[in-house]
């Protein structure tokens, strides 16, 4: 029996803590709010909806130790210490933790389903960890909340690290949590040491924002709340938790387990008062100013936020997707990144690249590159990526040089900066400021038509299905309904953000950020646990070379019972890659009939309808005849709307 | 060797603005496009990945059907193009695949109009 750790936990002190910490937050909201101009006490927009841990902090106190255990020696002797560990997890308000079972982490399963009666958190089974991983980073990006991803040590951790790298990429802050065997006295011979590492933390290092692995309970509840305030300190980013299986499994004294450490939910880095007001004073004076926004929203707030500053000066708004930030509706968001050409003033922010953003670059057999912004625009950046940064992985992309480079947090600094805006905002400058939006409302006008024109000459009618009748017919499907897209739209040349209506942050969830495949079908299915609490409608629209990296996720979204509705875009091909292989050979000017070798899915054709059975989610198609769209999309939101996911499998065009 | 690689690029586009600038020759080969071969040929070499089955377009190529360009301009396009689409030369792409493909894409359906479509009201 190990000796006792710390001190026990004493309710009513525990309770003043909470308070305190809470009031102390509360203090530091307004504080931050008299910080705005000149000296005003400007309105303090509504906080982003963060995740709450005071009401599991207080309850986990109340929970009464079970009975003394370990009768005999062939028992374990007292509370087993995954049981704190589980304590301080429920303490972080954790709904899910996502695992593929392992013996280095049995430990805390068994807590979790045991002594936790596999409730908050609750376990979800997926059937690899790079799913589980992808899974909590869908999750996270529609619920706000992050989830737990608990990987066997080692083997597991090498498996979930591509989405490790994804959930870095894409700034979402899954919490990894892994087993590993410390003491080589204590560890099982054989396959349990081959598994277990000095440093599994160096595995993923280069692209996680902290991690550790604890030697006592007491440095396991520290580590563990510091891990999921580092990782919900923007910009958020996974973490890593290593867990000791002997710190898991051997038995404490009954009033051993050490107080859980107190937490509140941090705040996010706003930007200096003096660059902002500078960056204020140059978008007001533009005459075409450009706003470029990847993953400045991190709530409805920063969407919200982001019409006020657009409206405010009438500036274009170009969303690259990383997240939700603009509506694509809004007569100020632009379809497509035209209209960087003619700014005189680009305001980017939270960009994940800048220099992309404002130079071409060709892909031909001599690379050619130059700006796509004209000479003398003035180039603003809003953003974390300077503050934030590791050297080995290139996610940062090429460097940009910017005349404002404001490092802080893109959701944090916009109230302020709209403050700003408003101050320099002069009458003559609004009467320009108005004819530029007139002129933009009647180019997102036009840009419409044209969208309408092109789905119906991008071969509506056609076998394979068009991207744009794919699209259109799913919309007229879902529309009604309170809905979430739970995957990206650029296999299907982004139709959805040209013909559906994305006005909620909730209803985008952006990419994978890394480009790492196998990423889809997870993540939608994370999103959509997210969206049942809410009884939402989630929509994923699912590339077939994505899917069968993973498609062991549909089995754990029809054994969880989560609602989720997949239209497969069947291209048959890992679709970008037959156009790599072209131009490769029209380069050397080679047999340009071979590309099909390597980056083709047929031959046999897959049948996802049956794949989808094969796991339990009802399988509907291959759907080739575009007028069988419309029934098979109608019962497949029968079944979703029963309860359970669906899957209707599409033949497609490419893109 | 960037310079070099754009001057014989214009060199050919100019070759191939002369070659086709004789009407009654361009006519004549587009006459010798056969729709199945070309779109036999668009399949088998690809076209459609970027364009789509009909020359449709889609985030990864533009809109080359219907209504194709005229051979002559689309002719030079393909021999000759720098940019993201890499050129065709009659090396890999016979210039009678060339015909062929033009005639399949001038042969693509008008699209129906918009307004016939509920979905798109």
């Amino acid at each position: 029996m190990s000796k006792p750790e710390a001190k026990k936990v004493d309710r009513r002190k525990f309770l003043a803590g909470v308070a305190v910490v809470g009031a102390a937050a509360v203090t530091a909201d307004s504080a931050r709010a008299a910080v705005l101009p000149n000296g005003q006490i400007a309105p303090v927009a509504p906080s982003a909806l963060r995740p709450s841990t005071l009401m599991a902090q207080v309850d986990n106190g109340v929970h009464a130790p079970p009975a003394a255990l370990g009768t005999h020696a062939g028992l374990t002797q007292g509370r087993p210490g995954s049981d704190y560990m589980l304590d301080v997890i429920k303490s972080l308000n954790i709904d899910y933790v996502v695992t593929n079972p392992a013996s280095s982490c049995r430990g805390l399963h068994d807590s979790i389903v045991t002594y936790g009666d596999n409730k908050k958190p609750e376990l979800i089974t997926a059937m690899h960890e790079e799913s589980a991983t992808a899974m909590a980073h869908g999750y996270f990006k529609a619920s706000g909340k992050p989830m737990i991803a608990l990987c066997h040590g080692t083997v597991g951790l090498q498996h979930a690290a591509m989405a490790v790298y994804n959930a870095w990429c894409d700034r979402a802050p899954v919490i990894m949590m892994i087993g590993n065997s410390l003491d080589a006295t204590q560890r099982r011979p054989g396959v349990p040491t081959t598994h277990s590492v000095q440093d599994p933390g160096s595995l993923i290092r280069d692209f996680t924002k902290w991690d550790d692995q604890p030697t006592s309970l007491g440095h396991f509840g520290e580590s563990m709340v510091r891990a999921y305030r580092i990782a919900l300190t923007p910009p958020y980013e996974p973490v890593l938790i290593v867990m000791d299986e002997d710190l898991q499994e051997k038995g404490f004294a009954a009033d051993a387990f050490p107080v859980i450490p107190k937490f509140v939910m941090p705040t996010a880095a706003a930007g200096d008062p003096n660059g902002v007001r500078e960056a204020a004073r140059m978008l007001v004076a533009a005459e075409n100013p450009v706003i470029v926004a990847d993953r400045a929203a991190r709530s409805q707030n920063g969407v919200n936020l982001l019409v006020q500053l657009a409206e405010l000066l009438q500036a274009t708004v170009i969303d690259q997707g990383g997240r939700m930030n603009f509506p694509n509706l809004h007569p100020l968001y632009a379809r497509g990144g035209g209209p960087i050409a003619t700014a005189d003033v680009v305001l980017g922010l939270e960009l994940t690249d800048f220099f992309g953003t404002v130079n071409n670059f060709t892909d031909s057999a001599e690379v050619t590159q130059g700006p796509r912004v004209k000479p003398g625009t003035k180039l603003i950046s809003i953003g974390m990526g300077d503050v934030y940064i590791r050297a080995n992985y290139q996610d940062f992309q090429r460097y940009q040089p910017v005349d404002i480079a404001i490092g802080a947090d893109a959701e944090a600094t916009l109230p302020m900066l709209v403050e700003y805006v408003k101050a320099e905002i002069t009458a003559a400058r609004r009467a320009v400021i108005d004819k530029r939006g007139q002129a933009a409302a009647a180019a997102f006008a036009n840009s419409a038509d044209r969208m309408r024109t092109d789905a119906a000459g991008g071969a509506w009618n056609a076998t394979p299905i068009s991207t744009a009748r794919l699209s259109a017919e799913l919309w007229a499907a879902i529309k009604n309904e309170d809905w979430a897209l739970v995957a990206r739209d650029q296999s299907v040349s982004f139709w959805p953000h040209r013909m559906w209506n994305f006005s909620k942050y909730h209803q985008y969830i952006g990419h994978s950020g890394g480009a790492g495949v196998g990423y889809g079908l997870p993540a939608a299915v994370g999103g959509a646990l997210a969206h049942k609490a809410n009884g939402r409608l989630a929509v994923n629209i699912q590339p077939d070379g994505d899917c069968m990296y993973a498609p062991g996720a549909l089995w754990t979204a029809a054994h969880h019972n989560i609602p989720l509705l997949t239209v497969m875009h069947n291209n048959r091909a890992y679709h970008q890659e037959t156009m790599h292989l072209q131009r490769m050979a029209t380069w050397r000017e080679r047999r340009v009939d071979r590309w099909k070798i390597g980056t083709t899915i047929e031959n046999p054709n897959m049948n996802f309808a049956k794949l989808a059975e094969s796991m339990g989610v009802v399988g509907i198609g291959p759907i080739e005849n575009p007028n069988d769209l419309a029934p098979a999309l109608k019962r497949a939101l029968e079944v979703v709307k029963s309860g359970e996911p669906v899957l209707v499998d599409v033949v497609a065009q490419p893109r | 060797m960037k310079r070099i690689l754009l001057s014989v690029a214009a060199l050919a586009g100019a070759a191939a603005f002369f070659a086709f600038s004789n009407a009654p020759i361009a006519e004549a080969a587009q006459a010798q496009g056969d729709v199945a071969r070309g779109q036999a040929a668009f399949e088998r070499i690809g076209c459609w990945a970027c364009h789509g089955h009909q020359g449709q377009g889609g985030s990864t190529g533009p809109k080359i059907a219907p209504n194709p360009l005229a051979f002559p301009a689309f002719s030079g396009f393909v021999r000759t193009t720098s940019g993201e689409m890499p050129p065709f030369t009659a090396r890999v792409l016979p210039d009678q695949d060339l015909r062929d493909i033009h005639a399949f894409l001038m042969s693509v359906p008008a699209a129906p109009a918009v307004a016939t479509i509920p979905l798109l009201q």
